[in-house]
């Protein structure tokens, strides 16, 4: 049977987008292998000083930590809340779900910027109140965090859920199962990849938020993308070519070895 | 089954966590912000009225909507000419195409604004290698204006282009595309008469994501305009932390909002939400 093929023109033009995707990717590689202080092409001499200071340099490991933590922290936070919360709406399929729903992917919807804002008046207002919960602390970044994220790890598991087969359900349900026990036992091992998939997604968000970070930490909770904003905005720094250089490798590797698994599986 | 007892409290308990969470951490301060633009710095609607006749609040507003109109054309072409591929190429072609949107997709906006400035800034390699050949003497100013702007958003929103127009291609019946041809229809025509109008649908979707996602951008402007081509949303950050103006800032979020959900409403008039995804 023909197929409909792109014909040497779209082929072309399709060759022409990918470069520019990929160009600024490619790009950090040389910068990132100066042995200038500054943000230049090497002419000639190569040097790895600037991933040596990822490593040398406190600043970067701390952030990286910190980082790291409010990841985990936010990406429990919000797999727990999307996972009730989605478990309430596949269960019991109340009223009003689709408004709940739609209330609950706001933060995915608004533009990013009024939600900093948003969350940035909810932190300056409760830091009075505790000293290690509010504007510019590590808990506050992590819920901040969560609150853009929900909407994200929601909408996978409810995708999950809504390709279960409902009688498994009904079944337990009828052999006398308790709710608590159709959730943990019978739902939740169904939709368990998706549950994995809502917490890697929350974590990767989280790790790499800047536009609310920005507006809600100034000099204590520094995470990854909050050093490597203030070192792009004054005195580019190239230690950000190295980090994103490996950066760029992760995203590489992670993705090469998602198509591998998909692809035996589809062949298994 | 529905509306026992049990089943209801069941329901409310489930989903009471997140929801009592997004009230008290979203709703409530969102209200508190709408709040603070009716009353700082007096209670009024100065901060509106201000939104009307300030010069350079209009300005960066008539600045926002041509840049985001152009990126959304931009993107909007890029991604078609890619999708066309990913969706209908030999799979060796699909399978680059999908590596060169996804792993952009994948890559923060930060390090791919990074990626541009170590291109296009006076000693990237756009201008290193232009003068090394001899091409011009001067560098070319490339970023910390419109275009560089316009590129780094371009960059960031085709991933995000291509997803609509995949799956409105994917639904396209493959033998209508084979009768033009059978029928003596010229490649070129083929695409521009049956093609493209059957993923009209896509197109839509496609071109709303992007518009309504540029309104609010605000890294890639902020590091490739360098503060010579400020959007709202930098406004914004610039009213709340350099000129402690919280009224206007919460004003012009408040603003951005109610435009950004107009938009919305229109476009899932046109597109059905499964059609998105």
């Amino acid at each position: 049977m023909p197929t409909y093929r792109p014909g040497p023109v779209s082929l072309a033009l399709a060759v022409l987008v990918a470069l520019f995707l990929l160009m600024p990717l490619l790009a950090v590689i040389p910068v990132s292998l100066t042995p200038s202080r500054m943000l230049t092409m090497p002419t000639g001499e190569l040097s790895l000083r600037h991933y040596r200071s990822l490593i040398e340099d406190p600043r970067w490991l701390d952030s990286i930590l910190l980082s790291l933590r409010i990841g985990i922290v936010s990406s429990m936070l919000s797999t727990a809340l999307a996972l009730t919360f989605s478990l309430g709406v596949w269960m019991f399929q109340p009223r009003f779900t689709a408004a709940l729903v739609g209330f609950v992917l706001l933060p995915m919807v608004v533009p990013p910027v009024v939600s900093a804002v948003t969350l940035y008046f909810l932190l300056t207002s409760v830091s009075g109140l505790t000293s290690f919960f509010g504007y510019d602390t590590w808990l506050g970044v992590a819920m901040a965090h969560s609150v853009m994220t929900v909407p994200f790890a929601t909408v996978l598991i409810l995708v999950s859920l809504s390709q279960l087969d409902r009688r498994i359900d009904l079944a337990a349900r009828g052999l006398g199962a308790s709710v608590w026990e159709r959730a943990t036992r019978v739902i939740m091992p169904n939709i368990k990849f998706g549950i994995v998939t809502a917490a890697l997604l929350s974590f990767v968000l989280s790790w790499e938020e800047i536009g609310v970070t920005l507006f809600i930490t100034s000099v204590n909770a520094i995470t990854l993308p909050r050093l490597m904003w203030m070192g792009l905005r004054d005195n580019i720094d190239p230690a950000i070519a190295a980090l994103s250089v490996i950066l760029i490798i992760i995203t590489v590797l992670v993705l090469v070895a998602r198509s591998l698994i998909t692809r035996r599986k589809a062949s298994a | 089954m529905r509306g026992t007892l049990s089943d209801r409290t069941g329901a409310a308990l489930l989903m009471a966590p997140l929801l009592l969470f997004l009230i008290l951490a979203y709703a409530w301060p969102f209200l508190g912000v709408v709040k603070w633009s009716f009353t700082l710095p007096t209670p009024g609607l100065g901060q509106y009225h201000a939104l009307l006749t300030d010069g350079l609040v209009q300005s960066v507003f008539i600045r926002t909507l041509r840049i985001a109109a152009i990126v959304t054309v931009v993107s909007v072409t890029a991604a078609y000419a890619i999708t066309v591929v990913w969706v209908r190429g030999s799979p060796v072609q699909r399978v680059l195409a999908e590596f060169c949107i996804l792993v952009p997709f994948w890559i923060s906006v930060l390090t791919r604004a990074f990626g541009w400035v170590a291109l296009l800034s006076n000693r990237g390699l756009i201008n290193t290698w232009l003068q090394s050949i001899g091409f011009i003497s001067e560098p070319l100013t490339l970023v910390r204006n419109e275009f560089g702007v316009i590129v780094g958003m371009s960059h960031f929103l085709i991933p995000f282009a291509v997803f609509p127009l995949a799956s409105a291609m994917r639904s396209l019946d493959e033998r209508v595309l084979l009768a033009a041809r059978g029928l003596g229809s010229s490649r070129i025509r083929t695409f521009w008469t049956v093609f493209v109008p059957m993923t009209r649908s896509g197109i839509i979707g496609s071109a709303l994501i992007t518009f309504v996602f540029s309104l609010g951008f605000f890294v890639t402007p902020a590091i490739l305009g360098g503060g010579r081509s400020v959007m709202i949303a930098e406004l914004i950050y610039l009213r709340i932390f350099q000129s402690p103006d919280w009224g206007l800032g919460a004003a012009i979020s408040v603003v951005l909002v109610v435009f950004v959900g107009a938009l919305m409403a229109l476009l899932f008039r046109y597109v059905k939400p499964k059609q998105l995804a």
